[in-house]
């Protein structure tokens, strides 16, 4: 019954979000502003019915309704609770429910709040909203139902692959979504504005929000399928330039370029069509990666359900969303029009440039990504392009980029710089040779990429820390009352989003540059070195668990001068029910340092394979990547407690 | 400066720099390029010691592990190469299995440096088994 109310609500939420799109057309035509706030009304419902579907779904799965094919498919009665409700977004047909409830919650985020917005501006954006929207729903409902039944409903589920029984992965689907999702709505005001000619000062206002909040969950979904990746493929990897990442790569380039570009919008009335092209482009780019990673197209790592027929359901999807856009931007992109004038040195054209960075790198990530799928279809010849060309490629321009980040924040708008910028850059400039000098001294060797990483990450920590340094010291102290909130007004935002790069890289550089790996036959009772520490295999036991049997080595850890550091337990497990085993590696977190071992295969007279990594700083990448995401969120809430300023007077 | 002559430095610079990265891009892309073969297609081909991708199945009783040096043969239905291996296999390495080997020829024997295999069981190499369709020994589609 339950499961029916899903189905229904999701038909019902089908025919609410045709609505959506079709009221404001007829409303704009008679310019009913009844029509219009009705429309708005009906993205709340729609939200609501697709919210109530998907609550169904879960509850099929936490009752464990065999009944429901999905359910009897992708669960099992003796799972644990958590991961009987992450499995309902573990699949095909419960992550598109999942990408719809995102898509109508953004809808419904945008119908609730920006009151001030113009109602056919708005009433026209989530119009847009619900031709997405209605799309999915057809897709979901026509190709991959979750709610279909079984006759015959069996007495246990089929299982949870081993592998996705895992915390991170039952976080890292939504998180990605929400910002794959996000982007969604930003390409809604990008039509929306092309429609209705509105693209302005205010336009971008209302945006900005939206695409700061996707950029976050994009942010944050990437490090959590990449810190995922770390711990549970066995790799000791962090980022393998797998087609499946660079999908999620390539909208977040674009995405970083439009929370940037929004901002010269709102502030100067400049790259106006080149935001609304970069909204088009965001949410295509995220399509794209779903389509990839549904269909199979590519061979990937993480790929584990995929199936090519409803690959081809969302490249329909992928096409009929950025052809009719593009040819809109291409018939009214003319009309929108930047009147004012750009100057060499100012902020607008950092801005510019980082843009410039941002889509060479992505455009780099593309051609890696699919010059072999091209190559393939025309050819027939199968390549792969491995981790070495996007080295080559990718790595300079973001250092480009970085060493942008540290000129930027002291340009001005409309022209020139900040006093005593010069001094600043020249002494950030030479810490930055210091400190890569000094690295140099350090290691005995290092290479000029390895170098030229260290020096543009001082260069940046420190340009950044001066810039707090001089705008603090700048505020106005007389009146001391205020002194505190005016600090709480600067960019904090801005600063730590970017210091969290300076963190990103001192863990990307020093896990790359310092690790340490050694892979060893080991008998019990042998030793071997690890860098400069060295690691005795002690024992080797069983242990069984309700599902699981596992072989679990312990190793000791102990400094050169004998000094005991810890202990590790990698473990093998060997699932009987699903007749798998997976490695489950063992990692002993500092600050400054993991130590990462995992047990492969062996027997006690032949010795184990055990594979032992020492990765300095590692855990550093993440919490770079949290600082980049809090940093976009806190510069949210400082936009909100500022005093207000509207920029109605430039609607003109 | 004129306006104008500013706008034309600015895309002068623009462009000159995108041509530089687009040059540079497609060279690390005509160096970084990994050829996939399977065993058969390698008897027509000439390699050379040039970096290959490799790809088949392990032939059942060729595995011949000895410390941390595997040996083992790849094969399709009409070819079979030799392979040799040092470090840490995959979980699920075992003969019978779709597998992916990346390395070069010594001689007649193919030095893989990495062996890819993967945690699914039913899972083969999409490479695989499409070239394994293509001779017309696919046995048993996906599950699906």
């Amino acid at each position: 019954m339950i499961t029916e109310i899903g189905h229904f609500s999701l038909i019902f939420a089908f025919v609410l979000s045709l609505c959506q799109s079709f009221a404001p057309i007829y409303a704009a035509r008679k310019s009913m502003d009844v029509i219009h706030r009705f429309s708005i009304r009906l993205a709340v419902f729609n939200a609501a019915f697709v919210l109530l579907s998907f609550s169904c779904l879960v509850w099929a799965f936490i009752v464990s309704d065999f009944s429901v094919a999905l359910v009897a498919e992708h669960s099992h009665s003796s799972k644990p609770m958590i991961y009987k409700i992450s499995g309902t977004w573990g699949n095909h047909e419960g992550s598109m429910l999942m990408w719809i409830v995102i898509l109508s919650v953004f809808g419904a985020g945008l119908a609730l709040t920006q009151k001030t917005m113009g109602l056919l501006q708005k009433s026209s954006t989530l119009g847009v909203q619900g031709i997405i929207s209605s799309a999915f729903i057809a897709f979901s409902l026509f190709t991959s139902n979750p709610f279909e039944r079984l006759a015959l409903p069996p007495l246990n589920g089929n299982g949870l692959n081993p592998v996705l029984q895992d915390i991170g992965l039952a976080l890292h689907p939504p998180t990605l979504y929400v910002g794959y999702v996000g982007l969604s709505l930003a390409f809604s005001f990008a039509v929306a504005g092309l429609i209705t000619n509105s693209v302005d000062r205010n336009w971008a206002r209302y945006m900005r929000v939206w695409v700061q909040i996707a950029w976050c969950a994009l942010t944050l979904g990437i490090g959590l399928g990449s810190w995922w990746a770390y711990y549970e493929l066995g790799w000791g990897g962090w980022w393998f330039w797998d087609p499946v990442e660079n999908a999620s790569l390539m909208p977040w380039l674009v995405a970083t370029a439009l929370l940037h570009s929004v901002i010269v919008v709102e502030q100067r009335d400049l790259l106006k069509s080149w935001t609304v092209l970069l909204a088009i482009t965001g949410f295509s780019l995220s399509l794209l990666g779903t389509f990839i990673v549904r269909s199979g197209l590519l061979t990937s790592v993480h790929s584990f359900a995929s199936d090519p027929t409803r690959g081809l359901f969302i490249l329909g999807i992928l096409v009929f969303s950025i052809g009719p856009p593009l040819l809109l931007f291409a018939i009214n992109g003319p009309k929108i029009k930047s009147i004012v004038y750009l100057h060499l040195l100012s902020r607008e054209t950092g801005l510019l440039i980082n843009n410039f960075l941002l889509i060479c790198a992505s455009i780099i990530v593309i051609i890696g990504t699919f010059y072999p799928i091209a190559l393939e279809i025309m050819t027939g010849m199968k390549i792969t392009v491995g981790p070495p060309y996007f080295e080559a490629t990718f790595n300079p321009i973001m250092a480009l980029l970085v060493i942008m980040m540290g000129i930027g924040p002291f340009l001005v708008w409309k022209r020139g710089i900040l006093p005593k910028s010069n001094k600043i850059w020249i002494f950030a400039g030479a810490s930055a040779v210091v400190i890569s000098a000094i690295s140099f001294w350090a290691s005995n060797e290092l290479s000029v990429s390895a170098l030229a990483g260290i020096a543009t990450a001082a260069w940046l920590g420190i340009s950044l820390l001066c810039d707090i340094f001089v705008k603090i010291q700048k505020l106005n102290r007389n009146h001391y009352s205020n002194f505190w909130q005016n600090v709480l007004h600067l960019q904090w935002g801005m600063w730590i989003a970017h210091f969290g790069i300076v963190i990103f890289l001192v863990g990307a550089l020093g896990e790359g540059i310092y690790r340490s790996e050694s892979v060893a036959r080991m008998h019990i009772g042998d030793e071997i070195s690890l860098g400069s520490d060295s690691v005795k295999l002690q024992a080797i036991s069983t242990r069984n668990d309700s599902n699981y049997e596992a072989l679990v080595a312990t190793l000791k850890l102990t400094t050169s001068d004998n000094i005991q550091i810890g202990f590790l337990f990698p473990e093998k497990r060997i699932y009987p029910v699903e007749r798998q085993t997976t490695t489950e590696a063992a990692i002993r977190r500092t600050v400054t340092a993991d130590y990462y071992a995992v047990l492969g295969d062996g027997n006690r007279e032949d010795g184990y394979t055990i594979r032992l990594y020492h990765k300095p700083f590692v855990s550093w990448i993440w919490l770079g990547v949290i600082m980049m995401a809090s940093g976009v969120a806190i510069s949210i809430i400082i936009q909100r407690l500022k005093p207000k300023q509207t920029h109605v007077a430039f609607t003109s | 400066m004129s306006p104008k002559l500013k706008r034309l430095i600015l895309f002068g610079i623009a462009a000159l720099f995108l041509s530089t990265a687009v040059g540079l891009t497609l060279a690390a892309l005509k160096e970084n390029i990994v050829y996939f073969y399977t065993p058969s297609e390698i008897d027509k081909l000439e390699i050379g010691n040039r970096v290959i991708r490799m790809g088949g199945l392990v032939q059942k009783g060729s595995i011949n592990i000895d410390g941390l040096t595997a040996r083992f043969i790849v094969e399709d239905v009409k070819s079979q190469e030799a392979v040799i291996y040092t470090g840490a296999l995959p979980d699920i390495f075992r003969g019978g299995q779709g597998v992916i080997v990346e390395g070069k020829f010594n001689q007649d024997t193919f030095n893989a440096y990495i062996v890819m295999a993967k945690h699914d069981e039913q899972y083969m190499p999409r490479e695989v088994a499409d070239k394994l369709k293509e001779q017309g020994v696919w046995q048993g589609d996906s599950k699906k």
